[in-house]
């Protein structure tokens, strides 16, 4: 058996990809969500109905889209809704399986900020995009993924603008509020996997990625993070996972 | 009724209107928001769901006092700087600000497109939106007494989009992504179209959406007026452009350099390729 090189960003997308299957609908968002989806849908889930915000409803673009509008992704579509529809009749009730999302900062509830960092909100540091669809995503997907690379920076122990609910402030929260999906399964890092404690929804390390020790995922953490007992490590990428990442991507 | 894009701007778009400029990453009516600012129109609200690097633009020439917005990114790149700057710094002028979800703006659209007050939706609950703008409150349905999100209809001055094709009496055809385009054009008071091209007649096109002249105001023959987003069946999005854009962007002076070579130094006329 040969050792296979990788990164630990392809390591954290072949692992997103991992976590889709063939029967899922799948809203998909740019970047390393769209990249994982793609990856997915060429190897073991090639029945994945990706869903782009720009209303391209089961596309399948040849090559990764740079925005969630590209031509490739009208061109490839079983059809094309307009914006109110992708929002009203497809997301809002429910029918969409999984939602992929980044984050610029998340923290121990998996709630998302892609606003402002530090300041306040009228004067803030750090101005980001904003919302976008993430907030609906988060909030009606029957379950939500997160992507992200893990640092200190990123993973901290309060959000400084919550843009998109995970958990809330822990158990009960999104049936408070009523948000009909169930939130955030998994956030998904270049570190490893975590997964909301089933009774707490506080964030709960349950897998560290080949050669990172859980001391190392602590130190990425901004707050002090919960271990599973016996977290697993987790599998390595194959090789026709790598293959049909890097042909995406260098293209 | 066709006009120059000139012509067009000078009589639809007035100093303090609200002005949307639509189209979801396709059809970006970039040539129009390039007039704008050529013709120095001051104190707009601009409205737009992803204000991206036409926007960029119009902010940091001056054009706006405010922007309702719900994603101002540039798409698969990064951040708008001029669009940062002018929230951050106040550079060149104090950009105020009203932000939602897509899902919001959206049906603020409908419900502007609809001639009701205001369109509901599962949106927005738990998140820190709802406490910076008056425009996201909830509303009891009278029927089952749940409690449910709303926002205020949006209904702009003047909406701007750019289409494929027009006929010689002003009714608009566009396909492919079409984005929010039916409905703010019909939720604006008045609606400006550029178009690829103006043709005898419009043969039908799969999931196209037709425009009727009617609510039409005046269409602006712009061949490749969308560039750098890109028109479906014409010209493809030039991904280098907004790549580019993030250097040209980040920086005052050469962002200044970039309007007046590619802005003011180049009126543009009906014909232009």
């Amino acid at each position: 058996m040969t050792t296979l090189q990788y990164t630990a960003d392809e390591m954290m997308t072949v692992t997103a990809a991992r976590s889709l299957t063939t029967d899922m609908a799948c809203f998909v968002g740019i970047g390393l969500p769209s990249t994982a989806a793609n990856v997915a849908v060429r190897t073991h889930a090639p029945g994945l109905w990706m869903i782009y915000e720009s209303g391209t409803l089961g596309t399948n673009p040849d090559s990764l889209p740079l925005s969630i509008g590209d031509g490739i992704l009208a061109e490839t579509a079983d059809t094309v809704v307009s914006v109110p529809e992708v929002f009203n009749y497809w997301l809002q009730p429910g029918r969409i399986d999984v939602g992929f999302l980044g984050a610029a900062q998340i923290d121990r509830y998996a709630n998302i900020n892609t606003t402002v960092i530090g300041g306040d909100y009228s004067d803030p540091k750090v101005r980001l995009p904003g919302a976008g669809g993430a907030p609906e995503i988060a909030a009606n997907c029957k379950e939500v993924i997160v992507i992200v690379r893990q640092s200190a920076r990123t993973f901290v122990d309060s959000v400084d603008f919550v843009t998109s609910v995970g958990h809330g402030k822990g158990a009960g929260d999104r049936e408070r509020l009523g948000l009909t999906g169930r939130g955030p399964t998994r956030v998904i890092t270049d570190l490893g996997v975590l997964e909301p404690d089933p009774s707490t929804r506080e964030l709960t390390l349950v897998s560290v990625h080949p050669g990172v020790t859980v001391d190392e995922v602590r130190a990425a953490t901004g707050w002090d993070l919960r271990v599973a007992a016996e977290p697993e490590t987790t599998d390595e990428p194959g090789e026709k996972e790598l293959s049909v990442l890097r042909s995406l991507t260098s293209s | 009724m066709i006009v120059p894009l000139d012509e067009g701007i000078r009589e639809f778009v007035h100093d303090g209107d609200t002005v949307a400029l639509e189209g979801f990453t396709h059809l970006i009516p970039v040539a129009a928001g390039h007039e704008i600012i050529r013709q120095g129109l001051r104190d707009l609200t601009l409205v737009r769901m992803t204000p991206d690097i036409v926007y960029d633009q119009m902010i940091g020439a001056g054009c706006a006092r405010k922007l309702i917005f719900s994603w101002g990114g540039n798409p698969g790149v990064g951040s708008l700087h001029r669009f940062r700057d002018a929230i951050q710094n106040g550079w060149p002028r104090p950009l105020e600000i009203e932000e939602h979800s897509h899902a919001g703006m959206a049906n603020r659209y409908v419900a502007g497109a609809s001639g009701v007050p205001f369109a509901v939706l599962r949106g927005y609950t738990g998140t820190d939106l709802i406490a910076q703008t008056s425009q996201i409150a909830t509303v009891t349905c009278p029927f089952t007494g749940e409690e449910i999100t709303a926002v205020p209809a949006l209904n702009p001055d003047v909406a701007i989009v750019h289409a494929q094709r027009a006929d010689r009496s002003g009714n608009v055809q566009l396909w492919g992504i079409t984005g929010v385009q039916k409905e703010v054009v019909l939720a604006a008071e008045r609606a400006l179209v550029t178009v690829e091209e103006i043709v005898d007649n419009l043969d039908p096109v799969p999931g196209q959406v037709l425009l009727p002249s009617r609510v039409v105001s005046a269409v602006a023959e712009v061949p490749g007026g969308a560039r750098p987003s890109y028109a479906h069946g014409y010209y493809a999005r030039s991904n280098p452009a907004y790549q580019d854009w993030d250097a040209i962007g980040r920086d005052r002076e050469e962002f200044q350099r970039w309007l007046r070579t590619e802005v003011y130094g180049t009126a543009r006329t009906t014909r232009e390729g």
